[in-house]
């Protein structure tokens, strides 16, 4: 057989089934390709002794015909979530030496299904980021390239964030699908700049528990793969009520894959023209065109819409997110567990190991979060961003109701950067990167990104399908429909790889 | 608004995190650009608006007031950077 790390999720699974592979066998050749690709830094922790011996236990398993819907298929899984017995750091140096005792709900519904962890996947500082420089052990790099005349630019491309280990993996061969998780566009982003297919369910689709908290409000699971069918499989495994979190939702989890080549004859698709931005790209404009044609073509009827409070989106999420973090995040004390900096009394201690156990983006984060909280404060940023966040939640509510079954925009303003360029003097041209992805998160949305074209920079661009409350199978269909139109992706050839 | 210096540092105090002195006007601008970045806000039409705290229409699930979990003391104090038996060690509190 070929190189197997050139399946995807279906194929392997389709494989393993008609024992023409081994789960080791698929486990080892992901393996051996993660340790030659160290260069990207996806990973944070390898986990290769746990991933063989979960692929032999599967290659029993489907022996005896047990084998559960993801049965031997590798997966990577993004450092957020807390996994038994292996190191977590949501890529932050103040959960130094931090090994859960428990696993997060969504690995464990994974594990229950018969995925095969291959270790933690590197992300920004506690998903905190867009392009994966924020954390605490190193950038990630993107597997694409810039075109330069008949070669490629040197630049070391962003993969983007937070969830830029899972794409760069994924995008990189070295796992059949990665977890991510989205606060405000943090899979849907990554997703767009590897061109792969990322999806944020709706705020409850998934449970929270054991993923390290960011914004609990905003934050929500989802998968990275490198299909529409790849990533509906993973999405039907991780999804499901879990009773310790209380906003996961007690509802059916759909077959999702079956949604996949479905009809998407009389959907009702939206274009908002609030997200026409002076000064689009003519290539993010011309795709977003293009996607609208090929929903046409598939016999899905397109309509105007107005979200008419777009605009205000993502300055009321840079006061909601940060003021939730600075909540959250008021747990790393040093006493606990992690990272600790003795003081003289206990708040020289608090301060000196927060001071060094967080990056720069994270304790600007906090510091905001704080300052909107603060007596004086609360009403004008905070009370007044609730009050905004209802009125982007209504412009959804009433598109809706006019009978939109999703809405279709750009993923991202511009296709991937390079290392460096961006948000080094001024935070706010980093956080620009969301303008597309930040309202789905604000309205509790399902969200997919699908990859739609190559730009002429040689790089991918992504577009994006809002849907319906909990209604992922129909944007799994419009999804599929983009996807067939576009034509798959070529992913890079791995230039990436140590020549030993 | 904007803050200054004195604000930049009361807000650190806040958030217990600690900021040496050479840091306090870098921390002032960058805080600044967000707050001018979210200052547009202040124009938006707000009246009469409910906040937004939940995006769920669903009523918080309750559950039976039972002990459903427990007697896992070495789990809880497996990643403590300072233990002694079954406590968590801290600097003096109260003099």
């Amino acid at each position: 057989m070929s190189d197997p790390t050139h399946l995807t999720l279906v194929e392997a699974r389709d494989a393993l089934a008609s024992k023409t592979l081994s789960a080791v066998e698929l486990t080892q050749a992901h393996l051996d390709a993660i340790v030659k690709a160290r260069a990207l830094n996806a990973f944070i922790t390898e986990t290769p002794e746990q991933a063989l011996r979960m692929a032999k236990a599967s290659d029993a398993r489907l022996a005896r015909g047990e084998g559960g819907p993801l049965e031997g298929l590798p997966l990577g899984i993004k450092d957020l979530y807390c996994t038994k017995g292996v190191r977590t750091t949501a890529a932050s140096r103040i959960l130094d030496g931090f090994t859960p005792t428990y696993e997060s709900a969504v690995s464990a519904n994974l594990w229950r299904d018969g995925a095969v962890m291959l270790g933690k996947l590197n992300l920004d500082e506690f998903a905190m980021g867009s392009s994966n420089e924020t954390s605490a052990f190193g950038p990630v790099v993107s597997p694409w390239r810039r075109k330069q005349g008949e070669g490629f630019d040197s630049a070391k491309i962003v993969p983007g964030g937070s969830s830029g280990g899972s794409s760069a993996a994924v995008a990189a061969r070295l796992c059949l699908g990665a977890t991510a998780t989205d606060t405000g566009g943090s899979i849907r982003q990554p997703a767009a700049f590897t061109g792969t297919v990322g999806i944020k369910p709706t705020y409850g689709r998934c449970s929270r528990w054991g993923i390290v908290a960011f914004a609990s409000s905003l934050d929500q699971a989802g998968p990275i793969a490198r299909t529409v069918r790849d990533a509906a499989i993973l999405l039907r495994s991780m999804a499901g009520h879990d009773p310790k979190d209380t906003t996961s939702v007690d509802a059916p989890v759909p077959d999702y894959e079956a949604a996949v080549g479905a009809s998407i004859k009389g959907r009702r698709i939206g274009v908002p023209q609030e997200y026409r931005l002076n000064g689009m790209a003519a290539e993010i404009a011309s795709l977003w065109d293009e996607g609208v044609k090929w929903l046409r073509e598939a016999g899905a009827e397109v309509v105007d819409i107005s979200l008419p409070h777009t605009r205000h989106a993502l300055p009321a999420y840079y006061i909601l997110a940060p003021a939730e973090a600075s909540s959250n995040l008021a747990r790393y004390d040093g006493v606990r567990y992690g990272l600790r900096e003795p003081g003289r009394d206990v708040t020289e201690m608090y301060e000196k190991t927060r001071a060094k156990g967080f990056g720069a983006e994270v304790r600007r984060r906090i510091m905001i979060g704080t300052y909107v909280l603060s007596a004086g404060y609360y009403d004008a940023y905070y009370v007044r961003a609730q009050k905004i966040r209802g009125l982007i939640k209504r412009d959804f509510d009433e598109a809706f109701a006019r009978g939109v079954d999703a809405v279709l925009t750009p993923a991202t303003p511009s296709t991937a950067f390079a290392h460096g360029e961006k948000g080094s003097s001024d935070p706010v041209e980093m956080y620009l990167n969301d303008v597309f992805t930040v309202t789905v998160n604000m309205a509790g949305l399902p969200g997919i990104v699908a990859p739609g074209a190559i730009a002429s920079d040689g790089l991918p661009l992504g577009l994006q399908l809002i849907g319906r409350p909990f209604d992922e199978t129909t944007l799994f269909s419009l999804a599929a429909a983009i996807e067939r139109a576009a034509g798959r992706i070529a992913l890079p050839a791995p230039w990436w790889n140590e020549t030993k | 608004m904007s803050v200054d210096q004195a604000i930049v540092r009361r807000i650190a105090h806040l958030s217990r995190i600690a900021v040496e002195d050479a840091e306090v006007e870098r921390l002032r601008h960058e805080l600044n650009a967000i707050l001018g970045f979210v200052e547009e806000l202040s124009s938006v039409d707000v009246e009469g608006v409910e906040p937004l705290t939940s995006v769920l229409p669903m009523q918080m699930k309750k559950r039976a007031d039972v002990v459903t979990d427990g007697a896992i003391k070495d789990e809880i104090l497996a990643n403590a950077p300072a233990r002694e038996d079954h406590y968590f060690v801290v600097p003096k509190v109260v003099e």
